[in-house]
């Protein structure tokens, strides 16, 4: 579709484009300790641009002369992606890190990265690939170091812009290659080109493959790629450490999915043969080692730590370990349990950084004490806590539990050779428990039982919390319009 | 009356939404409503146990309701022979351990909610007949069992919890893994019934890494079990929860939750994967007798009182893997010894039963000691006879039938284990009689060493076992004494399904020699 018609199919888009600017121009006229008044602006924004994606056509075409595309796919990333900016930007209200700043620029480029974000869920160039990934890094450069005063936040930033410069300038390589070989930068088009590449061009093809995986490798914090994500987790204000462990995620892994199947694959979702494009190495098996490494490694460091941000951080490395036990696979299937890991990793994984938040603002720490007798002094946070708990563990009837269902399924339905992969997933959730439930732990048996109790003072807590907590438990024994939603998203999977 | 499955399952849940309407401070209420909605749960599963048709060895009182379609998921239930008495002890043991924790002072609102959690969770595992819902269930369990240990328990709690969470979870995710399995190579289905006709043939001459398919599953499965029964060598989590946990939580534990391993096993393993039991049954009998020696052996060196009931556990568990390893006796090779194999099983199933029974009567008792002396160690005590005489009386009562006395239901379902089990593994019941010895023995030096003697002067104002108590353990040594007697009514119960389960069984016993 030529530039011109492309803009009719772009309102979302569009919608998040000006709303962003009139943030930007509602801010000036905030004094400072009135600028967080430009959240609403966003809000409001966002609400436009989910109920712009929703009215939208179910059209599956490209647009910008083939660069992006738009289908059901993207379109489900974007909703993740509006959902988890929405409830951060609540989320933020409460922050007492952000207190001592000028919070206009920050809901701004929280949604700035959220137009890269939706970028990345529907980029079929390469070119578009490395310009949404710029944009989303960038932004988020700017949000881990936001709070300036700090100097864990400054390092933050300064380590995820080293580590970002590097990963993105690797896969800008890996690309080129790519471009190089083939002679094109659409996704297609390429993998006609990849098809017709004679044997002596397989050496360049596996060291851009890698190339390539390592910038999307870093993007989803998967082991060996992940050295920045503690250490940026723990720093960055913990409501951008929320987002950060989610929606760059969620988009990663959209990329991830679709660059696989669309450039190596033949459209529809890869069998386990078409692998076979890229002769000479066991990707799968390779793909399924880097998984399993990515698990242990984010679950076995976790139980070591003392705070439970820099516990979070671990974890969500392990969780992107538990969506990529599903990628090797590259069956409809492997990609439709990775949506639904996602859809429910958002609630329970906000939600626990959210308790987090709470619990720092009014205890003034992150730390397992700081969470002591939090279950008596504060019941209802103390439930939802461990609700929250509980799910990322992955136990029923919590949403974790079907996420984890669902991978372990289709893991499973690939076949016996891939039997290996689900051991070491399930061990690992066993060994998750340990440090989840020492939150609990900390929150139950420590600390006098009070007689005091009290729910937390701001209402809007108290909303979020329920925003967060409701779906993270109903969809643990009711996902069944999840299930169809995702399942109408994946049509351009099913060979169009 | 129609749902009556599905009453019995979620009755305690809306119990629970009816406590958490009650203010925490109204303590007797909490327990009134607690009572009330597990006395009901009682009525219903008698009531249940009263129209089942016992000459019908199928699924009965069927529910089916579509839930995630997508996935194949059904909410079914249905009740046969074998899960109709575990149904009906649950339902005992829930009430009863009311009544047993009426004592709780601290944070009395979480505890019963929890209770009645666990309850649910338990009754649901046993009713459920979709593999899904059968492990939402079993999971749902372990939370509430964490907190109840975790947060009312003795001075090691948190290990103890924590110990019992992770053993039992990972359990239940090798089991994920088998369910995952049997659901992909037998037709998309988690349809327990469905999975029961096509498994056994579907994962025939299926080789996964030049292993057969149906034994790497039996074992995932059984490893699953095994940890909840628990079979040596993972028993190592069960005298440290029992100990740590509080009173009723211990009457559930052993009452109730180690049955749900060997009822796993036969619903699962038995039902789905006969090929196995063919394979397995020896393993079974030596891991067995493995449990009757060492528990008894651990019983023995006990001075605390409720490990050594923990450790008895242990061993009683032992006879039933003995009785179940039994059923192949009804094969071809073995000579169609179909009397052997009732007898083993059944006695399996009865021994499961009685052991609820008893093992609830010790625990509670034990608490009785605990609550009035606060320590349980045998050596601390002496002549408690003439200081509690009616305490003494049912303390004899229980420790008799533990130690399977003649009069009894202890006595008969192992006598059955050893009639049903002998012709076919000869040496293991021959050395596992050895067990029923030692267990005298623990039992009896441990009584001796209470309750005769000369009096601890400490202990010479005790106060007597008194009417709650009493209350909590008379309906137990009734029905041990009765069924010690007469226990025909039980066993009528569950022959129909057990002779099912026995030809599912044999009929592809032909099938284990190629495999």
């Amino acid at each position: 579709m030529s530039n011109l018609n492309s803009l009719a199919h772009f309102w979302p888009e569009l919608i998040l484009t000006v709303t962003v600017l009139t943030a930007i121009i509602a801010d000036l006229f905030y004094r400072r300790e009135e600028s967080y008044k430009v959240a609403w602006w966003l809000l409001g924004g966002l609400a436009l641009t989910l109920f712009s994606i929703r009215i939208s056509s179910s059209l599956i075409s490209s647009l910008f002369m083939g660069t992006i595309a738009i289908d059901p796919f993207s379109q489900f990333f974007k909703v993740l992606i509006l959902i988890s900016t929405a409830l951060v930007i609540l989320m933020s209200f409460n922050s007492k890190e952000l207190k001592d700043y000028r919070v206009g620029e920050y809901y701004s480029i929280l949604a700035i990265m959220a137009f890269g974000l939706f970028l990345m869920a529907s980029a079929i160039d390469i070119l578009m690939v490395y310009i949404a990934i710029e944009i989303v890094s960038i932004m988020s450069f700017f949000l881990a170091g936001y709070l300036k005063k700090k100097p864990e936040s400054n390092e933050a930033s300064l380590k995820y812009v080293i580590y970002g410069a590097f990963s993105s300038g690797i896969m800008l390589y890996g690309l080129s290659i790519l471009f190089g070989l083939t002679g094109t930068t659409k996704f297609f088009e390429m993998q006609s080109a990849i098809a017709s590449l004679s044997s002596d061009a397989s050496l360049a093809l596996i060291i851009a493959t890698v190339f390539i995986l390592v910038g999307f490798g870093y993007k989803i914090s998967a082991v060996p790629f992940h050295f920045w994500t503690p250490d940026v987790y723990e720093g960055s204000p913990t409501t951008i450490t929320a987002y950060l462990s989610v929606a760059p995620k969620a988009a990663g892994f959209a990329m991830i999915i679709r660059f696989f199947n669309q450039v190596f694959g033949d459209g529809n979702a890869f069998s386990s043969e078409s692998w076979l494009a890229l002769n000479g190495i066991p990707w799968p098996q390779l793909l399924g080692i880097l998984a399993a490494a990515t698990m242990t490694v984010g679950n076995l460091v976790a139980i070591q730590q003392n705070s439970v941000k820099r516990m979070l951080a671990y974890s969500s490395i392990a969780h992107a370990g538990y969506m990529m036990m599903a990628l090797p696979l590259m069956s409809q299937s492997g990609i439709y349990a990775i949506m639904i890991y996602l859809t429910m990793y958002l609630f329970m994984n906000l939600g626990a950084f959210y308790v987090v938040i709470y619990v720092q603002g009014k205890f003034g720490g992150e730390n397992f004490e700081n969470f002591n007798g939090l279950g008596w002094k504060m019941p209802f946070v103390g439930v939802v806590m461990t609700l929250f708990m509980v799910a990322l563990t992955g136990l029923p009837p919590t949403a974790g539990f079907i996420g984890k269902f669902y991978i372990f399924a289709a893991v499973i339905e690939a076949g016996s050779q891939y039997y290996w992969l689900a051991f070491v997933g399930v061990i690992n959730s066993v060994i998750s428990l340990y440090y989840y439930i020492r939150v609990v732990k900390h929150m139950y048996l420590f600390g006098e039982r009070s007689e005091s109790i009290s729910m937390p003072s701001s209402k809007l807590v108290t909303v979020v919390l329920l925003v967060l907590a409701i779906p993270t438990f109903i969809f643990g024994w009711y996902f069944g319009p999840v299930a169809n939603w995702i399942n109408e998203s994946l049509v351009i999977f099913n060979g169009i | 009356m129609n749902h009556l499955l599905s009453w019995i399952i979620w009755l305690p849940i809306l119990g629970m939404v009816a406590i958490a309407f009650v203010p925490r401070d109204k303590s007797e209420v909490i327990k009134k409503i607690a009572a009330v909605f597990s006395g009901l749960q009682l009525v219903l599963a008698t009531y249940l146990w009263s129209i089942f048709d016992a000459s019908n060895g199928t699924f009965q009182f069927m529910e089916r309701a579509e839930w995630i379609p997508s996935f194949n998921i059904t909410y079914i239930l249905g009740v046969d022979g074998l899960s109709l008495p575990m149904v009906f002890l649950m339902a005992l043991i829930g009430f009863i351990g009311v009544f047993v924790s009426w004592n709780i002072d601290k944070a009395i609102k979480g505890y019963f909610s929890l209770f009645l959690l666990l309850n649910t969770g338990v009754m649901g595992v046993f009713l459920s007949l979709d593999f899904f819902l059968f492990y939402i269930f079993w999971e749902v369990m372990l939370l509430p069992m964490y907190f109840l240990i975790g947060m009312w328990g003795g001075p090691q709690r948190e290990y103890a919890a924590i110990k019992f969470f992770i053993y039992t979870l990972f359990g239940s995710v090798l089991m994920l893994i088998a369910i995952l399995a049997l659901y992909f190579t037998c037709g998309n289905t988690f349809d327990m019934l469905v999975l029961i006709e096509t498994a056994p043939t579907a994962l025939n001459g299926m080789l996964w890494w030049g292993m057969s398919a149906i034994k790497v599953i039996w074992v995932l499965l059984f490893i699953g079990f095994a940890i909840k029964v628990p079979v040596f060598p993972f028993h190592t989590w069960l005298p440290l929860a029992h100990v740590e946990a509080p009173t009723a939580i211990s009457v559930i534990l052993a009452g109730v939750l180690l049955k749900l391993g060997v009822y796993g096993i036969l619903r699962v393993n038995y039902n789905m994967l006969p090929d196995g039991v063919f394979w397995f049954a020896g393993a079974l009998a030596v891991l067995g007798l493995i449990n009757v020696i060492w528990g008894a052996m651990c019983a023995l060196a006990q001075t605390d009182l409720k490990k050594l009931v923990a450790y008895s556990s242990v061993n009683h568990m032992g006879y039933t893997l003995i009785g179940m390893a039994a059923v192949i006796a009804a094969s071809e090779m073995n000579g169609e010894n179909l009397i052997s194999a009732q007898a083993g099983l059944g006695g399996a199933v009865f021994q499961m039963f009685n052991h609820g029974t008893i093992s609830a009567m010790l625990f509670i008792l034990v608490g009785v000691i605990y609550d009035r002396a606060h320590h349980r160690d045998i050596e601390g005590f002496g002549g408690l006879a003439s200081q509690m005489p009616i305490y003494t009386a049912f303390v004899a009562i229980a420790f008799f039938a533990g130690l399977g006395l003649p009069g009894f239901s202890g006595f008969i379902s192992e006598a059955m284990i050893f009639i049903g089990a002998f012709p076919v593994f000869k040496t293991v019941v021959i050395i596992s009689t050895l067990g029923i010895l030692l267990n005298a023995a623990y039992f009896l030096w441990a009584f001796q060493r209470m309750f005769f003697g000369p009096a601890n002067e400490k202990y010479n104002d005790i106060p007597e076992i008194n009417k709650r108590e009493l209350f909590t353990v008379i309906p137990l040594a009734v029905i041990t004494l009765i069924l010690g007697v007469y226990p025909r009514p039980f066993l009528d119960l569950i022959a129909a399904t057990l002779n099912v389960l026995i030809e599912s069984v044999v009929s592809y016993g032909g099938l284990a020699a190629a495999m």
